[in-house]
């Protein structure tokens, strides 16, 4: 079934929409990632206009996140304060990116930005799981435990501590703006929550305990994609709300087989496959970038 | 169909007032809507040719142009720097139609000479203009480039021999519309030519348009921003909660 899309204004079949909505979402439930960094590439895959598959993955992302929210605070595993600083720091990137993204527009060159930034982060974020997950799948093979224990790094000695209850910590506001800020803009440059650059930051820089990591991070991504949303909205017109909805609807059921396929494989397995997975796109828009293309010209619109 | 357009030309005919040839002619449609189902349409475009006297001497040609709304749009050319392609050189098209279709009843250049082509803008590439600026050596090139790019998008279409003409009077020829159509007036202009020289046409108008669910949508996204942005949010939010609680309950092992 051909469904027009009102702002995309290209015609696509309603059920290839619902089918990569659910892939993603098998994806996303498996691996407990959003999948925007996987989507957006898709639908420029599939012929949508990159400022449109951006714009519109950002509204899609609220929603996903959504009903994970609901679950996470029912299981009080949500640190709001810490959230708020990161969505502080969030709002200030989106309004930054945002900015960024329409000066490159003007200039033609929005799509070599936009596939710059996954190239570079999905290459440096699969990349370093890659290597990790393969380590510690080789760790696990062994009969070791991995130890942790909590380092001191320079975070710990900046001005304007603050206490995070939820979180344990007691550390300066600076880093987590910092992150915020960080995330704001790649959601407003690449259509994506941020979890899988958010994730790894909470752990790894602020310290954070993995158990409020994944909660206080959905949290914060649907403030910050609800403000990219509407930035979209209010300065591009570029949200299409038909296929956001499509891509939702899809995207739900795919989660729910995606968490329960999950719960069955090794996280260590898991984690190999994400990585495997997000340097292939990383690949495959790469070669995009470093091969001639078969068009060397390609049409705008005008008048400026 | 075919007894209907002759009653057609010869009413008229009779109506009409004298003229060596003359072309009458009529659409299967006036207007096109796009709805969520849009798949693209084909609109029927026929006539007849009128005459008082015997057929005067050279060939018949019949030639038929669906033009949609012309937009100026940016031409850029990528290049290699650093490795990999980027957007270097643009040129601004002052006008490009959206869509352009061409059907003619013999190869082009039999029918339509190049200077009355000139004068009417008739074929692909007299309906782009170019108004040639400084910036690049070779502005051909990106008016080459639209045409190659809008020809495989299925935007630009020229049909030689695709007017089918009976008896030297009556024609008939249809032009499909692809899915991917911009909203706006489509023109529709028709030319009766003898020995490469036009001696009479025809033009109306086709209007395209979004309606219902589209209509709004696009209105709404465009005069409402912050109201759409709101009910995208919400509307997602709604769509995503209630596909979850509904797998839910409904799926529960």
């Amino acid at each position: 079934m051909q469904i027009y899309l009102p702002i995309a204004e290209v015609s696509v079949n309603a059920f290839l929409l619902l089918g990569l909505g659910g892939l993603v979402g098998v994806l996303s439930g498996m691996f407990g990632v959003g999948g925007g960094f996987l989507m957006t590439p898709l639908l420029f895959f599939i012929g949508i206009p990159p400022a449109v598959a951006v714009a519109t993955e950002a509204n899609q992302i609220v929603a996903s996140s959504f009903s994970g929210v609901l679950a996470h605070l029912k299981r009080k595993t949500v640190d709001i304060k810490m959230g708020v600083v990161l969505q502080v720091g969030g709002l200030a990137g989106a309004f930054l990116g945002i900015q960024v993204f329409n000066y490159l527009k003007a200039m033609g060159q929005v799509d070599l930005l936009v596939k710059l930034a996954y190239v570079v982060f999905l290459g440096v974020v699969g990349g370093l799981m890659f290597i990790e997950s393969v380590r510690a799948l080789m760790k696990s093979r062994g009969g070791k435990t991995v130890s942790t224990r909590r380092k001191h790094n320079w975070v710990h000695n900046l001005p304007f501590k603050m206490k995070f209850r939820a979180s344990g910590l007691y550390i300066s506001a600076i880093p987590p703006l910092m992150v915020g800020v960080l995330v704001g803009i790649l959601a407003a440059i690449m259509g994506v929550g941020g979890g899988f650059i958010m994730v790894p930051a909470m752990i790894y820089i602020l310290g954070m305990p993995t158990k409020v990591v994944v909660g206080t991070s959905l949290f914060q991504i649907i403030l910050t994609t609800a403000f990219t949303t509407m930035m979209h909205a209010t300065t591009n017109y570029t949200v299409d709300v038909a296929l956001a909805v499509l891509l939702l609807v899809g995207g739900v059921i795919g989660a729910q087989i995606g968490t329960r396929i999950g719960v069955k494989m090794k996280a260590e397995q898991l984690r190999v496959l994400l990585a495997m997975m997000v340097l292939a796109v990383c690949i495959k828009l790469g070669l995009d970038l470093l091969l001639m293309p078969s068009e060397l010209y390609s049409l705008g619109a005008g008048g400026h | 169909m075919t007894r209907f357009l002759t009653l057609l030309a010869t009413l008229l005919a009779l109506a009409l007032p004298a003229k060596a040839e003359e072309i009458v002619a009529g659409l299967s449609q006036n207007a096109v809507q796009i709805t969520a189902t849009f798949v693209g349409s084909e609109i029927l475009i026929f006539g007849a040719v009128k005459r008082d006297t015997p057929a005067p001497e050279g060939d018949l040609g019949v030639a038929v142009v669906i033009e949609g709304p012309s937009h100026p749009i940016t031409v850029r050319r990528k290049e290699k720097r650093m490795g990999i392609w980027v957007n270097t050189d643009a040129v601004e098209v002052n006008a490009a139609p959206s869509f352009y279709a061409v059907s003619t009843s013999a190869p082009f250049n039999e029918i339509i000479s190049e200077e009355v082509d000139r004068a009417r803008h008739i074929s692909i590439p007299e309906s782009i203009r170019i108004f040639h600026s400084e910036d690049v050596a070779d502005p051909d090139n990106f008016a080459e480039a639209v045409i190659r790019i809008r020809e495989n998008d299925g935007l630009y279409t020229m049909e030689e021999g695709g007017v089918r003409v009976t008896d030297n009077t009556l024609f008939d020829t249809h032009i499909e519309l692809p899915a991917n159509l911009t909203e706006g007036n489509y023109r529709a202009r028709i030319y009766l030519t003898r020995g490469g020289d036009i001696v009479s046409n025809y033009v109306t108008n086709i209007d395209v348009h979004k309606v219902g669910i589209e209509r709004w949508l696009y209105n709404l996204a465009h005069e409402q921003a912050l109201l759409y942005g709101l009910m995208s949010l919400a509307i997602a939010v709604a769509a995503g909660w209630g596909a979850s609680t509904f797998f839910r309950v409904f799926f529960r092992s």
